[in-house]
């Protein structure tokens, strides 16, 4: 695959999920607690950036179907575990008392890089390092997998 | 939209959110691979072997900060409040570890997930979410922010 094929769209996709966040608000981590706060004074917001999101992608996933390949790629390489397990639970909850205690995720953490670098990079830091830990520590079905949606 | 959520951008949100879905949709379509930052960051930074080329995934990361600076630069967004370093750090642990361990954070199982009606990503963001709203009230009923 030329540079061009592997850069440039991941590149335009990340600038443009970038663009999405900022205007969505999702780049201020009091709005994204203000979502969490459902029984204090809810900030619906955050509902409306991932209905516009879930739509539009519904959509997508209909022409994915229908092609035999990506538009700029070989093959699709896609999620394709169905099976339940402890630590989808245990990781989701962790993650979400996480997202809960500082209003930030790895999107809007990434994005924030530039607008916010004091206050983005100790929790990119730390992101980081925690996946390391994870990766360090041992399990008895370890998985690498970078998405298993 | 009303007095009721005084400090709700509706219209703000859906089409910030039209546009996370496009890039989501041109990552789908176009290179044939989820766009999930969590697994993203993973693999850039060679913390899980498969996904896209490295390279691939740098350019999606390097591309989110470009993307919000274009918008800083044409709208006028409201000042972003953060938490200290310590309540960062801890936070960004439990996320790093939590979305390793739960494979996906709020793009890959939230947006690319449920919008594919995965089960897992339908379990996994519901999760999420419990947890987060729980952590909020946790945190402001013993006087927190």
């Amino acid at each position: 695959m030329s540079i061009a094929r592997r850069i440039v769209p991941p590149l335009a996709s990340g600038a443009l999920f970038g663009a999405g966040l900022a205007v969505g608000g999702m780049t201020d981590p009091a709005r994204v607690r203000g979502f969490l706060d459902l029984f204090g004074n809810w900030d619906p917001s955050l509902a409306f950036v991932m209905g516009g999101a879930v739509i539009v992608m519904a959509i997508a996933w209909r022409f994915q179907t229908r092609m035999a390949r990506p538009l700029f790629g070989d093959r699709f390489a896609l999620p394709d575990r169905s099976d339940l397990d402890g630590k989808l639970i245990a990781g989701s909850a962790l993650f979400g008392v996480g997202w809960g205690i500082a209003g930030l995720c790895p999107g809007p953490a990434v994005a924030s890089l530039a607008l916010a670098p004091l206050d983005a990079a100790p929790f990119v830091a730390a992101l980081l390092a925690g996946m390391a830990l994870h990766r360090i520590v041992p399990t008895r079905t370890r998985r690498t997998q970078s998405e298993g949606i | 939209m009303s007095a009721l959520f005084a400090n709700a951008q509706p219209l703000d949100g859906l089409i910030g959110g039209v546009l996370i879905g496009l890039a989501a949709a041109m990552m789908l379509l176009g290179a044939g691979r989820i766009a999930g930052v969590s697994g993203i960051t993973a693999r850039a930074t060679g913390l899980a072997e498969d996904g896209m080329s490295m390279s691939s995934a740098w350019a999606f990361l390097i591309g989110l900060p470009i993307g919000s600076l274009v918008v800083a630069a044409f709208l006028d967004l409201p000042h972003a409040d953060f938490a200290s370093w310590p309540v960062l750090v801890v936070a960004g642990l439990a996320v790093g570890i939590g979305t390793r361990m739960g494979s996906g954070c709020t793009s890959g199982h939230g947006v690319c997930g449920v919008s594919r009606l995965s089960q897992r990503s339908l379990i996994a963001t519901a999760t999420f979410m419990g947890a987060g709203i729980a952590t909020v009230a946790i945190y402001k009923l013993f006087g927190g922010q």
